[in-house]
This record gives structure tokens, C-alpha cells and sequence, in this order.
């Protein structure tokens, strides 16, 4: 520990920041004049949802703009030095040396051409902070800190020879390369799994801790920020909303938005009814196994789906889920095994079934920005299945577009019309839905159609969804790895882990004890907003496997 | 390494069954012309007998696919047959003349290549200055005016009014280096305004194309300087869409000399086409054509090979 007085230096200072963003030939304002101050060695959290701009906050703090955005006013302080206004020079050499950054996709952050090494070589060598063979060195002790496997070799691959949950490590390494006062963590684990996330949370915890860095710790998921962060300041819309230490803002929120954001895990939908005895399965797999190339990616899998229910499949990426679901559509055919509906064996592939057929079983996508053409206007989009599978023109076409908009909650006279850049990513995966539901299925996919979403849209999503199976008797089989998304609305849960099936039955059976071992992995990896919860679980787990 | 050597194997498979139907495509246009060659060459007034013995001599009996089979086995040895206008060996002909062309051409290529990646670079760093535009514009209107034009202006320029270069670039490979680089400088450099726009933008656009990119807002947040951060960071990933463009513009430099070379009497390849075709000498063009074929599938497959080798993700699998 370092002496108190340094300890409560001032670090950062931002003032009434004010930031403008450009769009449409207009600049709107993208941050509203926010104050922000960190200590050293201290960490903050910014929470929102996405355009609450806590990004942009986060970036200026290194005096950054993203392209096609600019500091309007306000005053930035780094450690005394005045960051708005300072020159490309001055900032360059604050960069990487004493203020780091750690971006969301590690994949997309290291340059495909390097070996990670190399990269994180750069910083101390060419800000003359260490020589290559020391920064190399360094790199690997890191590297071991950050608990990386192999850390004597791993620096020499090259970014896709390496884990999702790996390379955010290295990133987190990388950014420590010249022990900088400062680190902007930019949602470091919102694309990892749960299980991973957890290694790397504990991590980037540790080395932080440990070497007192001061970091901003951005990210949309309240319990991760729990664990990591002194404070946490919840931003709406480029505007502060409130402030406070994290054990008091969890226990005591103040301002009604921050409440509803506590409050979106606490969906849930009611039970339904038990299904009879002896009903005939709307949809059954039995022993499927599928390769790609010489890689087996499904391993004997067998599901049973009943009519009107909700099925969650839950596993990390990897696991077989979305493969699961392309085996169902017939976009891969499996080696060995049969897909049932209705009692009725399927043909392998969607070419070889009927569009009647093909009609009654749709997907939705988990990215709704690339599964809709961008240059198709909602009626187009919503218009095509129902020319196609139910035979709709004109008049009748246009009627049944309107109702589908009605139904999935968007105003048909607005929307109809629209481009699908003109939606929010909310409105986009409601589309999607609607899309799906012009061929008026029986059974729909829904791959990760949350994922992407902000808690507040996807709560809206699952409640649509909802309402749609009670009015529709739909039956879903819900792809996802988000186990609060599980609990919000399944009847039924697969556990699903490297392309098996390790555990299937009632949601009570599988979120209840006892667990089987993997469930447990996973079911206790789900962070909870509960600041020590991190520290209870690593301890749990320290007792459980002795060194 | 095993998947990128079958993937490297499987281009110069491809490159050479291109090659293969290139031959036959030549071979066929020659087999299709109208007339005789054994009554063209001899004459009306030849003799039966000295028609039959013409033919036998050169094959002409035999059915289409001996002698294409006789024509591709001569080829692929560097024999060419004989030139119908003066009866000597083609190989002989045009040794000492593709010598020349591919000479002018990597005399060119040599300006040409590092001067626009250069020049594509620094117009990426400092996009929509004054300066990029200035080298945008200035390339483009190269590549607008025909090379015959550019060359004279080239030679107005600076063998007229300067008098600092020769306007006729006719010297062999029998020239001493310098002097041979000194001659055939305006030539040189009137195919380097030809091929550079390309290569140029090229260049710029690929570069600019990945600068929106994660890793390279990463390595500008690293303190990394900004010519650093698109020399090192950007260009070894925008090298595939470049050494295609490069590829194509060096095979132009080889094929598309022809008017450059008339212009200032260069004695290559393209003079020896040009004359061939004036003299219908159909030998000649067919081999020059090949030659042409050849040089053009050899360079994209070596762009293909060069582009897969540059893509770590291939090169170094997990």
C-alpha cells in the first residue's frame, strides 16, 4: 500500500464535459455535461444502457473522440494536465503509457497480423519505457498474473490462435505493459460466457488491485459492476442520473430509472400448465450427431418439445446450441439421427421439405442488424412470407402487414415505411419477430434474440414473446446463455456443453439442487448483484480444489 | 502448414489448367484463319510436290491434335517454330526482344510499386488535405490520357525542351547497364504514370477501409504515432486487395507496352507484335500471345499464393 497522502490524490477531474456527435449533418449532443472525478487507485463504474454514452465518457477521458465526434466544452484533468484542447503530441504520450485502454471484442481490438507479444511490446518500447527484451520479459510475468496458460508461450501466437476469455486477459496484460495511473475497462467481458467471465473478472480485479491502478470500468450488466468497482455512476441518455459508493447505490437507488434497472431481472412469467400425460411431443430429436468437416459438433442429442412450452437451451459458445437449432431448420444435415415434428419424420435438409412444412418451423436471429437487408422497407420484409408462404397480395397483403406490426406493439402507420437503419435494435428484433410470424408457425427458434439487446429492451422482447405463446400457442426453443434470460421464461432447460446434452428437465428441477457438476459451474458463475458475491464464489471454488 | 500448401498447391494447379486452355484457345484462332499456309507461303504457282513436301515438313498433314501436341511440346521447350516471313526460329526472334520488354517493365515496376504504396499511404494519413487531392488528381489524370500521349508530352518535356533524356530508347541488352537505364528512362516513366493511379488508390482506399477498425483505434490509444500506426498496423492487413492491383498492373506493364515501345522505338516484344501483325506472320503473333497469356496467369497466381500467405489466420492455424 502506498501512503495516504498520495492515495487521495485527485487523478481525474472532468468538469461539465460536454461532448457532440455528428449525424445527418447535424451535431447533436452525446454527453450533456457530465462531472466526473477519480481518485488513484480507485474504481468507478459507468452503467447504462447503450446511447447513455458511457463509452464516449470513458474514451474522453483519454482525451479521445471517436471519428465524427468532438469535445464541446468542459475540461478534463489528468493528473493536473488540461486533456481538452492538449495536442495530438501531448496526448499521444499519455496514451498506452499512463492511461490504457481495454476495448469489448479482444478479437476485433489485436491486429490480426501480430503476435500478441509483439503487441504488447509496442507501448513500453516505443514510449521508451523499457527495452524489448525487458518489455518481453514483463510481458510473461503478466501474463502469469493474469493467470493465462502457458504464460511462457502464449504471447507468441497470434490472436486467433487464442480463447475469447484468453485474449481479454492479454488485452488486460497489454494494457498494463507501462503501468499506467489509469485503465478504461469498455465492457471487457460483455461478449465473453459466463464461466469465462468469471476468470476474467477475477483477474483484472487482482492485477488492478494489486498494482492500485484507478480504472473506469464501463458496462450494461449491474452485478459485474458490483464486483468491480468502488462507485458507480448510472448515466441515461448522455446525462448523469445518479452517484454513489456501490454498496449504497445497490442497497438504496435513488432515482426511479436506476430502480427499474434493479428491477428488469425480476421478470417472470407465469407457470404453465403441466403437460398432459401422453401428449404427442410437437417436436422431438433422437440421437442427432453432426459434423462440420472432420469436427463432431453434436453428439447424440436427443430433445422432446411439447406444443405451447418454452425450451430453453443453455451452454457456452461451442457447445451445440445454434447447431442444435440448424439441424431443426435443415441447414446441416446430421450424420446420424431423426428430427420428429408432430411424430413425423423430417427430411435432412430444408430443400428436400415441402414450404408447407418449411412455413410451420421459423427462426429468429440473434443479430437482427444483419438477418434484415438494409435496403428493404419493413413492408418488404414483413410482406415477403406472406406473398411466399401464404400466398397474400395487394389488399390482403398489406392488412395482414399492418396487423403483424399491431401485434408485435409498432405503430403500422410509422413504421411500414421504414428502412431498417431508421429502427432502434429493440424495434429491429421486433420486425424479426414479425417476420417469423407471417408464416404463422407453430415452432419457432429463437437463437440469442436478446443478446444483443439492452436489459430494459430484452425484458420487453420476453414479454412480447410471452404474450404471443398465450395468445398464439406458440412453442419455442430458446437459444441463449444468459441464465436470468432462462429463468424469465422457460418451462423447460436444456444444459447443453461441448455439443451433449449434460442435463435436461423442468426449470424448477434444473435451478434447484441438487446439480449436476457442470450446471453448477454455470448456474454459480452467473454474476449477483451483490457486491461480494465474486469474493464468496473464488472462495468457494479455492476450498472446493485444493492447490 | 498442411492446409495452406494444398490451398497453395490447388492455385498452381488452377494457374496452369488456365495456362493449358490458353493454349488452345490461341492454337484454335490460328487453326481457323482462312487459306492454306503451305499455297500462302509458296505461292499460287507451287508445285504439288512442293506443297506435299512443305507440309510434311512442318507437320501440316498431321490431324489438329498432333500437331497442337507437337506445337505445345515445342513451346513448352522454347520453340516456337519458324516465323512464315522470314523462315527463322521464333524462339530466336523473340528471346532478345521479351528480354527487352521484361526489362522496361521491371525498370518501371521498380518506380512504380514502392513509389504508389508510398504515395497511398500518405495520402490514407493525411485524407482529404490538399495534399491527398493533389496526389489523387495528378494520378488520375495520368491514367486518363492514353500512354502514346503521355509519352509524347513526356518527350516535349524533356527531350525537346530540356534535353535532358533521349526521345528514342533504342538500345539492346549489348548496352552497359547505365547506359541502358539512362535511355530508357522516358519510356520507364511514362508507364510509371500509367500503372501508378491504380496501385495508388488502391493503396489509399484499403488503408482507409481499415481505419474505422478496433485494433487500429487500439494502437493510436497505445501512443503509437500515426504513420507507425498505418505503416505498421494497417498496410500488412490491407496487403491482399494491394498485391492484386499490383499484380494486375505489372502484367499490364508487360502486355501493355505495345504503344509505349512503338512510340520510342524500343526494340520489345510489343515492336515485334506490331510488326507481326502488319506482316501477317500468324507463327509470330501466336507466340507472342502465349507469351503475353502466360505472363499475365503467372503474376495473378502469384498474387493468389502472395495474398494467402499474407493472411496469418492461413499461414500460422491454430
Amino acid at each position: 500500500m502506498t501512503d495516504t497522502a498520495q492515495q487521495d490524490d485527485l487523478l481525474l477531474d472532468i468538469r461539465d464535459l460536454r461532448i457532440e456527435g455528428r449525424s445527418g449533418g447535424q451535431w447533436h449532443q452525446i454527453v450533456k455535461g457530465i462531472d466526473l472525478t477519480l481518485k488513484r487507485g480507485e474504481i468507478i463504474g459507468l452503467i447504462g444502457e447503450s446511447g447513455a454514452g458511457k463509452s464516449t465518457l470513458g474514451l474522453a477521458a483519454m482525451g479521445y473522440t471517436k471519428g465524427g465526434c468532438r469535445i464541446s466544452g468542459g475540461s478534463i484533468r489528468f493528473d493536473g494536465q488540461e486533456l481538452v484542447g492538449a495536442s495530438r503530441e501531448q496526448l499521444r504520450k499519455l496514451h498506452g503509457a499512463r492511461i490504457a485502454y481495454v476495448a469489448q471484442s479482444a478479437a476485433a481490438a489485436f491486429n490480426p497480423a501480430f503476435r500478441l507479444i509483439n503487441q504488447y511490446c509496442e507501448a513500453p518500447v516505443r514510449h521508451g519505457i523499457m527495452s524489448r527484451a525487458q518489455a518481453k520479459k514483463d510481458a510473461v510475468q503478466l501474463y502469469r498474473a493474469m493467470q493465462l496458460p502457458d504464460p511462457e508461450q502464449i504471447g507468441f501466437r497470434y490472436p486467433h490462435q487464442v480463447s475469447g476469455g484468453q485474449l481479454q486477459r492479454a488485452m488486460t496484460a497489454m494494457a498494463m505493459a507501462c503501468r499506467p495511473d489509469l485503465i478504461i475497462f469498455d465492457e471487457p467481458t460483455t461478449a465473453l460466457d459466463v464461466t469465462t467471465q468469471i476468470e476474467v473478472l477475477s483477474a483484472i480485479r487482482r492485477v488492478v488491485r494489486e498494482h492500485h491502478t484507478a480504472a473506469i470500468y464501463i458496462t450494461h450488466d449491474l452485478a459485474v459492476v458490483a464486483q468491480m468497482a468502488d462507485r458507480i455512476k448510472v448515466l441515461l441518455k448522455g446525462d448523469e442520473v445518479e452517484e454513489a459508493d456501490t454498496r449504497t447505490m445497490l442497497a438504496d437507488p435513488q432515482q426511479d430509472y436506476t430502480k427499474s434497472l434493479w428491477a428488469v431481472r425480476a421478470f417472470r412469467r407465469d407457470p404453465m400448465p403441466e403437460v398432459p400425460q401422453g401428449e404427442r411431443p410437437l417436436l422431438q430429436l433422437e440421437g442427432i450427431s453432426a459434423f462440420y468437416g472432420p469436427q463432431k459438433v453434436l453428439d447424440d442429442i436427443d430433445l422432446t418439445v411439447h406444443r405451447g412450452r418454452t425450451v430453453a437451451v443453455v451452454g457456452e459458445s461451442g457447445s451445440g446450441k445454434t447447431t442444435t437449432a440448424r439441424v431443426i431448420m435443415g441447414l446441416l444435415a446430421p450424420t446420424k439421427g431423426v428430427v420428429r415434428f408432430e411424430g413425423v419424420d423430417l427430411p435432412a435438409t430444408s430443400r428436400q421439405r415441402a414450404p408447407t412444412l418449411q412455413r410451420r418451423v421459423q427462426m429468429i436471429h440473434q443479430m437482427a442488424d444483419t438477418a434484415l437487408n438494409p435496403r428493404h422497407r419493413i413492408r418488404e420484409v414483413i410482406g415477403r412470407p406472406l406473398e411466399f408462404f401464404l400466398g397474400l397480395k395487394g389488399r390482403a397483403k398489406e392488412a395482414r402487414i399492418r396487423e403483424l406490426l399491431t401485434l408485435i406493439e409498432l405503430d403500422p402507420d410509422e413504421f411500414i415505411d421504414r428502412l431498417p437503419a431508421e429502427l432502434s435494435g429493440g424495434q429491429k428484433q421486433r420486425v424479426c419477430i414479425a417476420r417469423a410470424l407471417a408464416a404463422e408457425p407453430e415452432f419457432i427458434i429463437c437463437d440469442e434474440i436478446t443478446s444483443a439487446l439492452d436489459q430494459l429492451v430484452a425484458e420487453g422482447i420476453l414479454r412480447l414473446l410471452d404474450r404471443l405463446q398465450r395468445e398464439m400457442g406458440l412453442t419455442y426453443l430458446f437459444i441463449t446463455h444468459d441464465l436470468a434470460t432462462v429463468r424469465s421464461i422457460a418451462d423447460e432447460v436444456v444444459v447443453m456443453q461441448g455439443g451433449r446434452i449434460v442435463e435436461q428437465g423442468s426449470k424448477d428441477e434444473i435451478f434447484s439442487p441438487p446439480h449436476q457438476e457442470y450446471t453448477e459451474l454455470l448456474l454459480s458463475s452467473v454474476p449477483e448483484m451483490d457486491p461480494d458475491w465474486l469474493d464468496t464464489v473464488l472462495a468457494g471454488r479455492e476450498t472446493a480444489t485444493p492447490a | 502448414m498442411q492446409p495452406i500448401l494444398k490451398i497453395i498447391l490447388s492455385r498452381l494447379m488452377m494457374g496452369l489448367l488456365t495456362l493449358l486452355i490458353v493454349t488452345v484457345v490461341i492454337f484454335s484462332a490460328v487453326e481457323l484463319l482462312p487459306g492454306d499456309i503451305a499455297t500462302e507461303t509458296l505461292g499460287q504457282s507451287a508445285t504439288p510436290e512442293t506443297l506435299a513436301a512443305f507440309r510434311s515438313k512442318f507437320n501440316l498433314d498431321q490431324p489438329v491434335h498432333v500437331r497442337y501436341g507437337l506445337w505445345l511440346a515445342g513451346a513448352v521447350q522454347g520453340d516456337f517454330g519458324v516465323s512464315l516471313s522470314n523462315q527463322r526460329p521464333i524462339a530466336e526472334l523473340i528471346q532478345s526482344r521479351a528480354g527487352n520488354t521484361f526489362f522496361l517493365a521491371g525498370y518501371a515496376a521498380a518506380i512504380a510499386v514502392p513509389l504508389a504504396i508510398l504515395l497511398g499511404l500518405v495520402a490514407a494519413l493525411y485524407r482529404n488535405s490538399a495534399f491527398d487531392r493533389m496526389i489523387s488528381g495528378t494520378t488520375l489524370v495520368a491514367i486518363s490520357f492514353p500512354e502514346f500521349f503521355v509519352a509524347y508530352i513526356l518527350i516535349l518535356i524533356f527531350s525537346v525542351t530540356l534535353g535532358w533524356f533521349p526521345s528514342l530508347a533504342d538500345v539492346d541488352g549489348s548496352a552497359p547497364l547505365p547506359e541502358r537505364l539512362y535511355r530508357t528512362f522516358l519510356p520507364a516513366l511514362t508507364m510509371t504514370l500509367i500503372v501508378m493511379a491504380h496501385m495508388m488508390r488502391m493503396t489509399r482506399a484499403a488503408i482507409i477501409n481499415l481505419l474505422a477498425s478496433p485494433y487500429i483505434e487500439m494502437a493510436e490509444l497505445k501512443g503509437i504515432k500515426r504513420w507507425r500506426v498505418i505503416a505498421v498496423h494497417a498496410l500488412p492487413n490491407a496487403m491482399a486487395p494491394i498485391i492484386t492491383v499490383v499484380a494486375l498492373n505489372l502484367a499490364y506493364l508487360i502486355v501493355g507496352v505495345v504503344l509505349v515501345e512503338v512510340v520510342f522505338v524500343y526494340p520489345g516484344l510489343g515492336q515485334l507484335l506490331v510488326d507481326a501483325v502488319s506482316n501477317r506472320d500468324v507463327t509470330v503473333v501466336q507466340a507472342a500471345c502465349l507469351i503475353f497469356a502466360a505472363t499475365y496467369i503467372l503474376l495473378n497466381m502469384a498474387a493468389d499464393i502472395l495474398s494467402i500467405i499474407a493472411n496469418p489466420k492461413l499461414l500460422h492455424p491454430r
